[in-house]
């Protein structure tokens, strides 16, 4: 019923959503060629990369999402408009540092599996202590 | 790949089910052929977009759901009665293990809390249909579509047996090889898109569809509980969406996200699952918080106490489910700083949850109780709850968690809160809903029955687990020797596992019955209701819900209006035509290519899933050329259903 007179609301081709389709593919093909094609240093890369993530991110936001628009029919839309891209950037924000701060603590650091066996690693060095102990 | 290899072959017990696969299937076809159904089935079920037949479909197939899960857990249950048992062998009951632990949850506790919460919210808010019902219908397609390709794999191919956790390594081609754990990927995916739909249809109908004069603080606490649910599921299932993916690209094209060659981090994915397994538990348990509010309330015949800090407690707990992830693997040895983190912020989530046990408490508090069924649930949910509750907060102090992790204890807790929190929810909220789907109740004297029997199976069954945990005794065993001890517990664990069994088929025997025997309801309101459902003249809403659209003043509007003698009475001249959605078989046609898409992906026969791609897609092209924009229903009609004479 109600998305009736939405839908006819906007009318005319989508051209907003056709440029933003385009342009998110775009990026994520040169992101996908500077990680692959390129002979740039793996931190610059990711720099890239996460620049390319981002830039993404907000054009989608901005071509789909309609976050620009703000139907003041209510007071309530509003409010739940902020709350929600609040709630997301909450969200946002506990699944990428939550992540990398569990992964890369305590043992979890370890979960590296193709190093080199010779390196010397810090568990290594206890063990190695330990011995020494014993010989004592 | 052979036919022998396609098909599973070599157990008896396969050979059965294949059998009555094949039985069930003729018997189906026969019987809709002999009584010219096919009709009856395509224009009233397939194609409908009504979310009140889509409800029923989805509880139908949970309650299937439900059955194939209680034959896993009593299958394992029987290999774990006695010690040395020989009834399963380890593979077998892994594969067991895994599709019990992946049914119960994604296709049976979801889709029946989603069932109700599709029958019931947009009643409950005094709306004609949900705000998006063509997308409704794909939501439900692709569910059912995800669970029976997930549910095939026991006969074609060979099940998942990671664990329904599927962790990685375990879950790699490596040591998982063959099609069973790509059932698990896909199925999941794509009932996950289903899930995902559902949560943005209901968002936007709870705060676009609401009768006039509803406000948020004026919402019955269902839909409050909807409500949020479905914010956590939005932001839950696109991190479930992108770890499936991730694995899929690991098991199909030799990526490398989770696996131990290549520099992949096997322990992400048990990160990563879990970001959405926490938040994931308390989808399942929010909505069953909402019917026993409702139940509550209205068999104590009081308003429920402390609505407004219901609520928050819920908001709160919203945010919270996304910061605990971590209990759920304490072990993996993150550290002090990490694990202390997680401990506390799992502990402060038991507040909020403790705070609306005492809201039903005083809500019951000088009521007058009635015990029906529906009433019996909920009590028993709440003692029984809080026992899971109390071990859940024993298990988030990580230090301690060492202890009790994968042993029975856990296996306990878990059965402890989603038996007696989401089960218990479900069968109180179909019974206590039934009237208002099929126009008459189930009979009180066997669903008490039903009750008790369950209830005291439960206890019997899941209590002498926690001791078997304090034990030693480790879960995901498939057997343990007799010097461990462990044999008399178990076995009494069984019984009360197939008590239950017993309850289940009681419970069905008693739909039977009572579509039989029970009185038909002649009102509404079947049990002296106060929410918006109730207020509807007949037992079962006319397929528009309400031929006006009522106007609500505040919190029980209707149980208000009763009080005072003011129930409205439709006259001829309230009646406009109603504009209403058209039917469509384009989201049940999606659905099959889905299902040929999910398939190909299984087998990696990527012609297959190609072409089920290309199917998928060309029902969205045709969609969106589709102008369809409903019919109305003419004044005349109305005024014929809803028996007024002009
Ligand atoms: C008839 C009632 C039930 C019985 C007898 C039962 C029994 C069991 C058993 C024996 C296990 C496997 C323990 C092991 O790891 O070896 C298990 C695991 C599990 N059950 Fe149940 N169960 C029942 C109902 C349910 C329900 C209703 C749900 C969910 C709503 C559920 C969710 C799970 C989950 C998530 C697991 C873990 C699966 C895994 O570790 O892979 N169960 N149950
Ligand atoms: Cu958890």
């Amino acid at each position: 019923m109600a998305n009736k007179t939405a839908a006819n609301g906007h009318g005319g081709f989508p051209w907003k959503h056709l440029i933003g389709f385009l342009l998110s593919i775009v990026l994520t093909l040169v992101a996908l060629w500077v990680a692959l094609e390129t002979d740039l240093s793996l931190t610059w890369i990711l720099i890239i990369i996460f620049g390319f993530a981002f830039l993404q991110a907000a054009l989608q936001l901005l071509m789909f999402m309609h976050l620009t628009e703000n139907s003041t029919s209510t007071k309530l839309t509003g409010r739940v408009q902020v709350g929600n891209i609040l709630f997301a950037a909450f969200v946002a924000i506990v699944i990428v540092v939550g992540s990398v701060w569990v992964m890369t603590a305590g043992h979890a650091k370890h979960d590296k599996h193709d190093e080199p066996k010779t390196e010397n690693h810090g568990e290594h060095g206890g063990e190695e202590k330990s011995e020494e102990h014993g010989s004592h | 790949m052979k036919w022998d290899e396609f098909f599973v072959t070599g157990d008896p017990m396969i050979y059965g089910a294949d059998v009555s696969i094949v039985l069930t299937m003729v018997g189906i076809l026969f019987y809709l052929t002999r009584y010219k159904k096919w009709k009856w089935l395509w224009t009233e079920w397939l194609t409908t977009v009504d979310h009140k037949k889509l409800g029923i479909m989805y509880i139908v197939s949970a309650v299937l759901m439900l059955f194939r899960g209680g034959v896993d857990a009593l299958l394992m249950r029987t290999q774990l009665a006695v010690p040395e048992a020989k009834f399963l062998d380890s593979q077998h009951y892994n594969e067991i293990f895994t599709t019990h632990g992946t049914i119960m949850i994604i296709f049976m506790a979801m889709p029946f809390l989603i069932g109700i919460i599709n029958v019931v919210v947009p009643l409950q808010i005094g709306a004609r249909d949900v705000a998006y019902p063509y997308l409704n219908a794909v939501s439900f397609w692709t569910f059912f579509i995800g669970a029976m390709l997930f549910n095939i794999s026991f006969v074609i191919g060979g099940s998942p047996s990671a664990g329904w956790t599927s962790y990685m390594p375990l879950a790699s081609n490596e040591l998982s090889p063959g099609p069973g754990q790509n059932y698990y990927l896909w199925g999941l995916q794509i009932a996950g898109i289903g899930t995902l739909l559902t949560g943005i249809n209901f968002l936007v109908t709870i705060l676009k569809m609401r009768a006039p004069g509803m406000t948020l603080f004026r919402m019955p606490m269902f839909t409050w509980s909807s409500l949020v649910t479905m914010v956590i599921i939005i932001f839950a299932f696109p991190i479930l969406t992108v770890a499936l993916a991730l694995m899929s690209f690991d098991r199909l094209f030799g990526s490398h996200f989770f696996t131990l060659q290549g520099e992949g981090m096997d322990m992400l994915w048990a990160n990563l699952f879990w970001l959405w397994g926490h938040p994931e538990v308390y989808i399942v348990i929010l909505p069953a918080f909402g019917i026993f509010s409702e139940i509550i309330s209205t068999f104590s015949k009081k308003t429920l106490f402390g609505y407004k800090a219901m609520i928050w407690s819920m908001l709160l707990i919203a945010g919270y489910s996304f910061l605990v992830w971590v209990h759920h693997f304490f072990t993996m040895g993150s550290g002090a700083a990490v694990n202390s983190v997680f401990s506390i912020t799992t502990m402060a989530i038991g507040i909020p949850t403790g705070v609306k046990i005492f809201n039903w408490l005083f809500t019951m508090y000088r009521g007058k109780i009635q015990f029906t069924t529906p009433m019996l649930w909920s009590l028993g949910f709440i003692v029984n709850f809080v026992v899971g509750g109390v071990t859940g907060v024993m298990l988030a102090m990580a230090a301690a968690d060492y202890q009790y992790h994968n042993t029975y204890f856990l296996v306990s807790h878990f059965h402890y809160v989603l038996i007696a929190g989401t089960v218990f929810g479900c069968f109180a909220g179909l019974i206590y809903w039934y009237p208002k789907m099929f126009g008459y109740k189930l009979n009180e004297r066997i669903g008490k029955w039903v009750f008790w029997l369950f209830t005291i199976g439960f206890n019997v069954c899941f209590m002498p687990q926690y001791f078997l945990g304090l034990d030693g005794m480790p879960r995901r065993v498939y057997t343990y020797s007799e010097e461990s001890g462990w044999g008399p517990l178990n076995m009494v664990s069984t019984l009360g596992g197939f008590m239950m069994g017993i309850a289940f088929l009681v419970l069905v025997y008693n739909m039977y019955y009572s579509f039989r025997f029970a009185k038909r309801e002649t009102t509404g309101d079947a049990w002296g209701g106060r929410t918006l459902e109730w207020s509807t003249p007949s037992a079962m809403p006319p397929f528009y819900n309400f031929a006006k659209i009522p106007e609500v003043t505040g919190l029980d509007h209707f149980w208000r209006q009763k009080q005072a003698g003011k129930v409205e009475k439709l006259t001829a001249k309230d009646i406009k035509k109603i504009h209403m959605p058209s039917n469509s078989g384009v989201p049940f046609i999606m659905g099959s290519f889905f299902f040929v898409l999910g398939f190909g992906f299984v087998f990696d026969w990527i012609w297959m899933a190609f072409l089920g791609g290309i199917g998928v897609i060309g029902t969205l092209i045709y969609r969106s050329f589709e102008y369809d924009d409903g019919y109305y229903v003419s004044v005349e009609e109305v005024l014929e259903t809803e028996k007024i004479s002009k």
